[in-house]
């Protein structure tokens, strides 16, 4: 059975993850990036492993974001015909996609490593907020059910439960909680926009609702 | 004080069912250690050295008696009949049972508290000052933009993970109690030029491994913002603050290597996209939040009371415990009263169940039913009448409440240390009571006057001692169990860390070295001059040079 959840349920997975190739020797820092490296102690793909990463000939692929930026020549025929989609790593900064039509994708994909890793919950929220991305964002990697609350809230709407654990148990966890506080990517509007609070009258009232509200709280 | 309305109450009871079925799973084995560890955390439970240790929230340490009893029933029925007051102000069982957690946490359900955030590494409880409301110094009450953060800061899904704790002080008063410095942001609110509320706000104070006091990463910013601003910053953070490291994880790394003005260009680059949005706070919301603080329904009293003056006449006991434990308040006729948890021989902070009980009942009978958690880990009854403070001390006496030391050198700060934590590299709670013990004179006491010790267990600081005009830190050399002690630390707005003063002793040695400490203090001062006044005027070295002198003269 498929261990991905799409919007509120389990899906068919139709999309191939393109790994990168292991690292081979030292990255060699590029410029600009210094003290993202000093920071975070991650190290971007080479154009080595970018271009030795062996792609599939056909089917729908998600390729990493450094080979479809280096490479991005090969994937035209296949974008067009809605096949490519795009994964990064929590530590890969967005600004390389700034000049990127993402709608192209019909995927987007970024991979958490540790579920830990709290950075994804940003990309996510940037990706949808600032890049004006629509269409299908997944989660990938070490995800597991007690993440996807903040997942969900953060912009995904697609989780590949890691494999060694139920995707049928982990839709438990969209549902977590009901009525959260602040606004988020799933629903903007703070809780004191969506209902008239009132000190002195415990029961709240509904303000009518915006429409990124309608449908998302069950 | 804040009331739940059923959207605060279900999210606490949603919380409670998650919480118990990610407890089940990890029981049976569908959880890992390394998977529950976060969970579990994040809802205050730590694996200790004896049992796990619960961290119930004190949001900006405000209680209602009901809450109070509520907690001391927990400590009785879940615990061994005791808690721990915080300097997160916040409250901590030593002793449940992990199988007993989600039934406690249900309980507090009850009483509208959780444990919620107050461990892992997210956004941690809000703190404030004690005399929040009722301070005359005090500019802005800061509860209700506490509650307003408190609420955002809940399962706020985008800084779920971060790095590394976070740690938020806010406060309103001329003279800052909430010791805002050394916070991962301290937000000082005040009225600007044009008498609107408006926020100081600093970034990458923090003590623990690498003590640094915050900087300051805007002058003024209008209240609206506080939330959104607040997100540019924890999410620059999220982003680019070191995850390879735990030591080198906390945002005042981030700061430190950015440098603050590098910091603050991208942290104002991020807000630019995120001011003015929807989580910018309305009128409507912050009035809303604020009827809950509204001042007490206060009689209209004068500002003496003969029956008080008599008192303190003819009763030395009771004038002791006013000049100690009793505060100025905003209203005429009223007194702020702060219970002492630091009754010699007894750990610093700790009260049983049945002192709780006495503090409700206190509370309910003195001061409108609601209390304070310090961060100094005493109690404040913050709205007593000036006419009934006799009346209050007397039964609070007899509960060992009273002891008149606050902000003298036996109201000691200190963490529950290696008798139960499982990260301490020794014990802190027998060198606060033994420097008690040393100490044991309240006339002697009284002449040394306002000084602040405060003891920590381990580097991760939670007594704040490099923050103490004395700061006592243990350090583990060869296995065995050593004190480092710095001198020069100060809280509040002219905040300073203190210095070592040179190599660490063994714990039998302490109290002595307090002595020395206190000895040349006595000797140097001028008349009105505190201690922290002293080490600031005459530097280390006199100080230094009586601990050490027998030893430099074996050699």
């Amino acid at each position: 059975m498929s261990n991905l959840i799409k919007g509120n349920a389990i899906a068919t997975d139709e999309w191939t993850i393109v790994q990168l190739p292991a690292a081979k020797e030292e990255v060699r820092k590029q410029a600009g990036k210094v003290v993202l490296f000093k920071l975070t102690g991650e190290d971007l793909p080479t154009s080595e492993q970018v271009a030795i990463t062996v792609v599939p000939a056909s089917g729908k692929i998600l390729v990493p974001l450094a080979v479809w930026l280096a490479r991005k020549a090969e994937f035209t025929d296949r974008l067009n015909q809605g096949k490519i989609g795009i994964w990064l790593a929590t530590h890969e900064p967005l600004e390389l996609l700034a000049t990127t039509d993402l709608n192209l994708f019909p995927v987007i994909a970024v991979y958490v490593e540790r579920f830990p890793d709290g950075r994804i919950f940003s990309l996510g929220n940037l990706l949808r907020t600032r890049y004006g991305y629509k269409n299908e964002l997944r989660a990938f990697g070490d995800v597991l059910r007690d993440q996807l609350f903040f997942l969900k809230r953060s912009g995904f709407d697609s989780y590949l439960i890691r494999a060694d654990r139920s995707a049928e148990d982990a839709l438990a966890g969209l549902r977590d909680f009901s009525e959260p506080y602040q606004g988020a990517v799933d629903n903007t509007q703070p809780v004191w926009r969506r209902y008239s609070r009132q000190a002195a009258h415990p029961q709240p009232k509904k303000v009518a609702p915006s429409h990124a509200t309608a449908g998302d709280l069950d | 004080m804040y009331i739940y309305d059923d959207i605060d109450q279900r999210l606490v009871d949603e919380r409670v069912a998650q919480y118990r079925d990610q407890t089940r799973r990890f029981l049976a084995g569908e959880l890992s250690d390394d998977e529950f560890r976060p969970l579990r955390l994040q809802n205050g439970l730590y694996i200790q050295r004896h049992a796990p240790m619960l961290r119930i929230a004190v949001p900006y340490g405000m209680l209602s008696s009901r809450q109070l009893r509520k907690l001391g029933d927990i400590a009785k029925r879940y615990d061994r009949g005791y808690g721990h007051f915080s300097t997160r102000q916040n409250l901590q069982l030593n002793w449940p049972k992990l199988e007993d957690t989600p039934d406690i946490l249900a309980e507090l359900a009850t009483v509208e508290m959780h444990a919620i955030q107050t461990s892992g590494n997210c956004i941690r409880n809000i703190t404030t000052d004690q005399f929040a409301g009722v301070a005359p110094d005090e500019v802005v009450d800061p509860r209700a933009m506490a509650e307003i953060l408190r609420q955002w800061s809940t399962f706020h899904p985008e800084f779920a993970l971060l790095p590394r704790k976070f740690k938020i002080a806010v406060s309103g008063t001329k003279q800052d109690r909430a010791v805002v410095q050394m916070h991962d942001i301290g937000m000082e609110f005040y009225l600007d030029a044009h008498n609107k509320l408006a926020i100081k706000v600093w970034v990458g104070g923090g003590l623990g491994r690498t003590p640094i006091l915050g900087s300051v990463i805007r002058e003024h910013l209008e209240w609206q913002h506080a939330l959104t601003y607040c997100e540019a910053i924890i999410r620059t953070y999220n982003l680019y603050g070191r995850r390879d490291n735990a030591y080198k994880a906390r945002i005042k790394i981030l700061v430190k290597a950015l440098g603050i003005e590098e910091f603050k260009k991208q942290v104002e680059a991020e807000w630019a996209h995120l001011k003015d949005g929807p989580n910018t706070i309305t009128e409507a919301e912050l009035s809303r939040v604020a009827k809950h603080f509204e001042p007490m329904p206060y009689e209209t009293l004068p500002a003496h009371d003969s029956s008080f003056d008599s008192a303190i006449a003819s009763n030395p006991a009771f004038a002791a415990w006013v000049k100690r434990c009793v505060h100025p308040h905003k209203t005429s006729g009223y007194r702020a009263v702060t219970l002492s948890l630091k009754k010699h021989g007894q750990a610093p902070g700790d009260a049983t169940s049945e002192q709780m009980h006495t503090v409700a009942d206190l509370a309910d009978e003195y001061s409108f039913g609601e209390l304070r958690v310090s961060h100094e880990q005493n109690l404040i009854l913050a709205d007593v009448k000036l006419s009934e403070l006799f009346a209050l001390w007397e039964k609070a006496r007899t509960k060992g409440l009273a002891t008149p030391n606050i902000g003298l050198l036996t109201d000691i700060i200190c963490c529950p240390g290696g008798d139960f934590c499982s990260l301490a590299n020794a014990k802190s709670i027998p060198i606060a009571t033994a420097i008690q013990a040393q100490f044991d004179n309240l006339d002697y006491l009284h002449d040394i006057g306002d000084i602040e010790i405060n003891i920590s267990g381990c580097m991760n600081a939670c007594g704040h001692h490099h923050i103490g005009h004395i700061g006592i830190l243990g350090v583990d050399k060869d296995s065995a169990e050593f004190y480092q002690v710095s001198i020069g630390g100060k809280q509040g707005n002219d905040a300073s860390i203190g210095s070592v003063i040179g190599p660490s002793f063994a714990a039998e040695e302490m109290p002595g070295v307090i002595q020395k400490l206190i000895d040349v203090y006595i000797k140097e001062r001028t008349p009105e001059e505190h201690f922290i006044d002293t080490v600031r005027r005459i530097g280390l070295a006199p100080f230094k040079a009586h601990v050490y002198e027998k030893e430099s003269a074996n050699v």
